[in-house]
């Protein structure tokens, strides 16, 4: 049984006709410190689905998209992504997987200080094994706007700048999926909504399906479907 | 990208301390490449060198100060013997060849060594050009002397007294009559002339006479190199020729081994040195990888969101400490031939040892792999730290 604190609220709206599945979450269960913070029945996302996860510190947000992306083993139930059972992989097949089929965007960034800018998209491929062209990369930060900054350093980027290298680097592998933690918690209004715009826009030109976590308010319009942990509502 | 290119992008970022990892692990090879390189060359060389002879027989003293001085080359020998006291060795069955040698003069800092023409011979030497003397005054030319000084045959030359340079013998110049093709040994750096040219330019001033055998003068040699006809002479003649007052025999292999014993511990103790500044070397690897690994955290779990496996970070961190000792010993390699060579060209002392940089010693390719196996020991540490990283921990962390 979970324990009373825990909460999800599930909104969802119609995905598309003809949409494939993406994810799919059965009786998931995540507990930290003894405590169960995520308890989900079902859940689904298909092709183009954009699904904001919203709660409180500590509700559980970083855990369920670390869980989604393979990253650690869920307490309780089952994660599909791309029609593959994540704990059905070995660990090494699941490193790789998530390599070729999930982008994520790290709360904290994490660009790699000794490569440049296209160097930190070429090692995304580089890790899962994909070949892709510098012209595709030299696209992807075009789109992103820093076609200019293609061989400056990485610690020379302000921190706009850097998410946005975050984001073109999770499409790199053209993934499936794409996750995204608090990717607008420190940016003021016109960031926070160029960053949601930019993600939106990106994962729509690929087809992908897109999860945020935020605690964010001001960006849970953006989305069509909400996940509220935290909550017993 | 490639795994290499993401090794050299972290030194690259820490270039000071792989500089200093590099520079650890080079000093290390070079201290052992050298005392292997030096060895070796110095084992071969004196083997080279006292081959095709036996015995040495001089005046009683220092055997290994008549071995070096005689067949090395570089030292002062201790006297000369009365050509009758040895002459009984050149008719005695156990012995297949006796050459004189007389040494005592210099020319242009390279020593005079009179002798028979059998000298050649014995010492496995041709003429490259010209001849071999046949009167008093005449020389042949080592090739490195001739090389040197840029004489020719017909060339004419004074020779001065002491073998390290004194007073020219002007009443006697010498004259080129040949020139030895190399060697490799120290007769190349010698200048060769009959015993008969050398008792000359010590006789009393104006007198250019040698003196007929038997007029009361004795004839000195500094000393007899024997050549023996079967081992049986091994046990006898040293007995014989010690039983004289004036005489003593030195057996140059017991003298070279004695010697080599000598040099042989200093290159020892250099040997262990220069692994244990390996070992050093090894350590600061160890050191490094553990700060980069602190540094790397967040890096490495990126990597593993990005798709990396385990085995890909400890490839990584492995690289890193191949390149750093594959770099390093390289640069040590390197460094040890082009110091020897140096050093065997502008050192006399090393010259006349016929120190080079140009050869391998044996076993000296076995430092490379060597070195990469303890970098890859001292990067193992750091390699299952980075295998057992909690990934979501650090994630969380940030």
């Amino acid at each position: 049984m979970p324990s009373p604190s825990l909460w999800i609220v599930a909104v969802t709206t119609p995905a598309e006709p003809g949409a494939k599945q993406v994810v799919l979450v059965e009786g998931l269960r995540i507990v930290i410190g003894g405590r169960t913070l995520v308890g989900l029945d079902r859940w689904e996302l298909r092709e183009h689905a954009r699904a904001v996860v919203l709660g409180p510190s500590g509700s559980g947000k970083t855990s369920f998209l670390h869980v989604l992306a393979g990253l650690r083993a869920p307490d309780g139930g089952r994660v599909i992504v791309a029609g593959h059972d994540l704990a059905e992989l070995t660990e090494t097949r699941r490193d790789a997987f998530r390599g070729r089929h999930i982008g994520y965007v790290l709360q904290s960034l994490h660009l790699v200080k000794a490569l440049s800018v296209l160097d930190n998209l070429r090692l995304a491929a580089f890790l899962a094994g994909n070949s892709v062209p510098d012209a595709e990369l030299r696209g992807l930060l075009q789109r992103v706007g820093l076609e200019d900054r293609t061989n400056a350093p990485t610690f020379e980027l302000s921190q706009g700048e850097a998410q946005r290298v975050a984001i073109a680097r999770a499409l790199v592998n053209r993934p499936v999926l794409v996750l995204a933690d608090e990717p607008t918690s420190a940016l003021d209004d016109r960031n926070a909504r160029s960053v949601v715009d930019l993600l939106l826009a990106v994962t729509a030109d690929r087809g992908a399906a897109l999860v945020v976590a935020t605690h964010d308010a001001r960006i849970v319009p953006f989305f069509d479907h909400r996940l509220e942990l935290g909550s017993d509502r | 990208m490639t795994l290499v290119k993401l090794c050299s992008a972290y030194l690259r970022l820490r270039f000071g301390t792989a500089v200093l990892n590099v520079t650890l692990v080079a000093l290390g090879v070079l201290i052992v490449a050298v005392v292997l390189l030096v060895g070796s060359q110095l084992r071969e060389r004196i083997e080279r060198q006292i081959r095709g002879i036996d015995l040495v027989v001089g005046a009683k003293g220092s055997p290994l100060q008549l071995i070096l001085s005689v067949v090395f080359q570089i030292d002062v020998p201790s006297g000369n013997v009365n050509v009758d006291d040895v002459a009984f060795l050149r008719t005695h069955p156990l012995v297949a060849s006796a050459v004189p040698v007389a040494l005592g003069d210099s020319a242009f800092g390279f020593r005079l060594l009179g002798s028979e023409p059998s000298f050649l011979n014995e010492r496995g030497i041709s003429i490259g050009e010209g001849r071999v003397w046949e009167e008093p005054m005449e020389a042949v030319l080592g090739a490195e002397v001739a090389r040197t000084m840029g004489l020719r045959v017909g060339s004419q030359f004074l020779g001065s007294h002491g073998l390290t340079g004194g007073i020219a013998h002007g009443d006697h110049p010498y004259t080129v009559v040949g020139i030895a093709r190399p060697t490799g040994t120290v007769v190349d750096r010698l200048i060769l002339t009959s015993l008969e040219s050398v008792w000359r330019v010590h006789t009393p001033r104006g007198s250019l006479a040698t003196p007929p055998e038997g007029d009361g003068r004795s004839r000195e040699i500094t000393a007899l190199l024997v050549r023996y006809r079967t081992p049986l002479a091994a046990i006898q003649l040293p007995r014989l020729v010690n039983a004289k007052p004036m005489l003593i025999g030195a057996a140059p292999a017991f003298e070279a081994a004695r010697l080599l014993s000598l040099v042989g511990f200093g290159l020892d103790a250099l040997r262990v040195f220069g692994w244990v500044l390996l070992v050093t070397a090894a350590g600061s690897v160890l050191v490094a990888l553990t700060n980069a690994l602190s540094d790397r955290r967040a890096d490495l779990a990126l990597m593993r969101v990005l798709g990396a496996t385990r085995g890909l970070l400890i490839r990584l961190l492995l690289l890193e400490a191949v390149v750093l000792a594959g770099a390093g010993s390289i640069v040590g390699l390197s460094l040890a031939h082009l110091s020897l060579e140096l050093f065997g060209r502008f050192v006399p002392e090393a010259q006349a040892a016929g120190l080079s940089g140009l050869a391998l010693a044996q076993g000296e390719l076995w430092l490379v792999p060597g070195t990469l196996l303890l970098a890859v020991f001292a990067a193992a540490t750091p390699a299952v730290r980075a295998y057992r990283a909690d990934l979501v921990g650090t994630l969380v962390r940030g």
